[in-house]
């Protein structure tokens, strides 16, 4: 500043912020920059390894080709692309009929008996998904998994092998994505004023009307984020479509993962996480506007405008 | 009012939460049409009583009847109440006609239906222009003529009104406390107002309950409770009283220090020789500057505050502290009578 004239110190020039000296700017600059860093450099070599000449049985050169997208974008890896995006939508969109109406009820609960739920809830979310995915490969499987138990119980005539499969994906991805998204849902939820429905039953509203008509529209952004949080959580496992699906479900990481490590064609790899990214981020976006937008219309005779 | 609205009797009405008692052994008989408050120090149970009416919490024990109708297990959304909540529970999401129209979408009428009924509730509470406006525009005192509105919009056998005006200031809340009475009458509903604010309930309701303690004290029209406080709490919470020990000595008649004077005698009254509590409201009693030939205390004036519309003088009598309205005319140091009147003391258990 150069302006020597003697200013009311209250409208201090902006740099000079509010005069807390620039500690502030320090400790909030450090991890902002770190993780931009760390972030958008290891981003660019991505994008820019994508480019690159593979030299066959070696590694790659540097080089400026567009070989490996074309072939990130041909049919077979669309297909895969369109296989991921609709998995990981339905896992979402299962996850969310579970999770909504779960951490709904929970909240209406007294704080103190919500308790030992959240801590079952949060226990959950250290298992790692190399453990989900192995362990429920073996609660499905015919020697020694779920059905051998129900067979002892008389419900199944003998035991059956459930994985791999849709089914035995889908479940594994419900299950990573279910205390993630609960831990997600509970602030909002919790902050809902429990006369608000309560004021739609006094108006006849059953219990479910209350919650369609009422607390879902106020809890609309919140379900959508959510959403975009699970969407890209369950698009971003490799080991559980790898591990309970067959080929015809794995899915993007599963073929990134492969080009990286088995076949060595790390510029394909490359390519290939980009597209993902680029797809996974552009539906994401889709999913929060939806909440921010209008809230679709259900079924209730003509809504008020 | 309607004799067409039936009764509403509430029989042993019970209810816990856990170990805690929130309720204990209430009966009542609220009369069809008129407008009753619930009063009471807070967490007395009065909000309880009233969400167990209204079908929000579900009662331990007895039996709750609109005329020959049992509610006691009848769910909210069929109850067929109207109420307004104390953070009036407007909904955010859509505009003040949709909210007063909400009973009726759920019920599926028509929405060009709806909301003309809805634009004739709002005329009803004074608010013809806001119909499109949100919730959040709105101030205080629209919202809580919103929430009536939308309370009224499904013409409900019982209006519930939970401390209905205690977020407005003081002002709007005596004008408030007018037109919800105008509209009672205009509407004849059946209408329970819980209120913390004895004055409240005293300047609105046809009948007044006083609650403490988690069960029913005293019932009646608000100046029986004002004159015939039927136990200490109630002539405690009601008005400003003084209260002096005294001794029943005849049917009718106590002796305060030693000066015998009578007590109302159409409520029931301890037995003679009695250790009784003697209760008598601050305008009720006299002060004279010569002993007069009524019953009379003797005693020194220890203050004197000049409110407005009375004087309050605090005259200090054996080892209490009486407070006297009136007139005033006496100084602080004055030796007085404070003359007790013939009909205005209320003898209660000590």
């Amino acid at each position: 500043m150069s302006a020597p004239t003697a200013r009311p110190a209250i409208s201090a020039s902006p740099d000079a912020g509010s005069g807390d000296g620039p500690w502030p700017h320090v400790l909030l600059a450090w991890p902002t920059v770190a993780l931009t860093l760390l972030f958008l450099v290891p981003l660019g070599i991505i994008a820019a390894l994508g480019f690159f000449r593979r030299i066959q049985a070696g590694f790659f050169e540097v080089a400026f080709v567009t070989d490996n997208y074309a072939r990130a974008l041909d049919a077979f890896h669309l297909e895969r692309l369109a296989v991921s995006v609709v998995l990981a939508l339905a896992a979402t969109l299962v996850t969310l009929l579970l999770a909504v109406p779960f951490t709904y009820l929970l909240t209406r609960r007294p704080r103190a008996r919500q308790v030992p739920y959240l801590v079952l809830v949060l226990a959950s979310l250290s298992l790692s998904e190399v453990i989900v995915a192995f362990a429920w490969s073996l609660l499905l499987s015919r020697t020694s998994g779920i059905s051998n138990l129900l067979v002892a119980l008389g419900l199944m005539d003998r035991a059956a092998s459930w994985s791999p499969g849709l089914a035995a994906v889908l479940l594994a991805y419900v299950f990573i994505a279910l205390p993630l998204a609960v831990l997600s849902l509970y602030p909002t939820f919790s902050r809902l004023d429990q006369e608000l429905p309560e004021a739609a039953g006094t108006m006849g509203a059953t219990p479910l009307a209350g919650f369609v008509t009422v607390v879902l529209p106020l809890m609309r952004r919140a379900v959508a984020a959510t959403g975009a949080l699970v969407f890209i959580f369950v698009l971003g496992a490799y080991v559980i479509p790898q591990t309970l699906g067959r080929p015809a479900q794995w899915t993007m990481p599963v073929h990134i993962t492969d080009q990286a490590i088995m076949k060595n064609h790390l510029p394909l790899a490359a390519s290939l996480a980009i597209v993902l990214l680029v797809v996974s981020s552009l539906v994401a976006v889709v999913i929060v506007a939806l909440g921010a937008g209008r809230w679709p219309r259900f079924a209730l005779p003509g809504r008020a405008r | 009012m309607s004799a067409s609205r039936p009764d509403l009797v509430i029989q042993g009405l019970g209810k816990r939460f856990g170990a805690t008692v929130a309720l204990d052994g209430v009966d009542l008989r609220l009369p069809g049409g008129s407008l009753v408050c619930f009063v009471g120090p807070s967490g007395c149970g009065k909000t309880t009583l009233l969400r167990v009416i209204a079908g929000l919490e579900t009662p331990t024990t007895g039996h709750l009847l609109l005329g020959d109708r049992d509610l006691t297990r009848v769910p909210v959304h069929r109850r067929d109440v109207g109420m307004v909540f104390q953070s009036y529970a407007l909904f955010p999401h859509l505009t003040v006609a949709e909210n007063v129209a909400y009973g009726l979408r759920i019920r599926g009428v028509q929405r060009r239906e709806r909301l003309a009924r809805a634009q004739e509730l709002l005329e009803l509470v004074q608010l013809p222009d806001v119909a499109g406006r949100r919730i959040a525009e709105l101030s205080g005192g629209m919202r809580q003529r919103v929430a009536m509105a939308r309370a009224l919009a499904l013409d409900p056998a019982l209006f519930l009104l939970d401390e209905p005006l205690s977020a407005l200031d003081a002002k709007l809340r005596e004008g408030m406390q007018v037109e919800l009475r105008r509209l009672q009458r205009r509407v004849g509903i059946t209408t329970i107002i819980v209120t913390h604010d004895q004055e409240e309930a005293m300047a609105m309701a046809d009948l007044v309950v006083v609650m403490g303690d988690n069960r029913v004290q005293q019932v009646g029209p608000p100046l029986e409770i004002y004159r015939r406080p039927v136990n200490r709490f109630v002539a405690n919470f009601v008005g400003r009283n003084n209260f002096l020990p005294a001794r029943m000595v005849a049917p009718g008649a106590v002796e305060v220090a030693g000066v015998r004077a009578s007590v109302a005698r159409d409520l029931p009254v301890p037995p003679v020789g009695a250790d009784v509590t003697v209760a008598a409201r601050p305008e009720m009693l006299r002060l004279r500057a010569q002993a007069p030939a009524t019953p009379a205390l003797r005693g020194t004036v220890s203050m004197v505050r000049d409110l407005g519309r009375a004087v309050e003088t605090r005259v200090r009598v054996f080892d209490h502290e009486l407070v006297v309205s009136g007139r005033g005319g006496f100084a602080e140091g004055d030796e007085v009578w404070v003359e007790l009147p013939e009909a205005g003391l209320v003898a209660l258990a000590a």
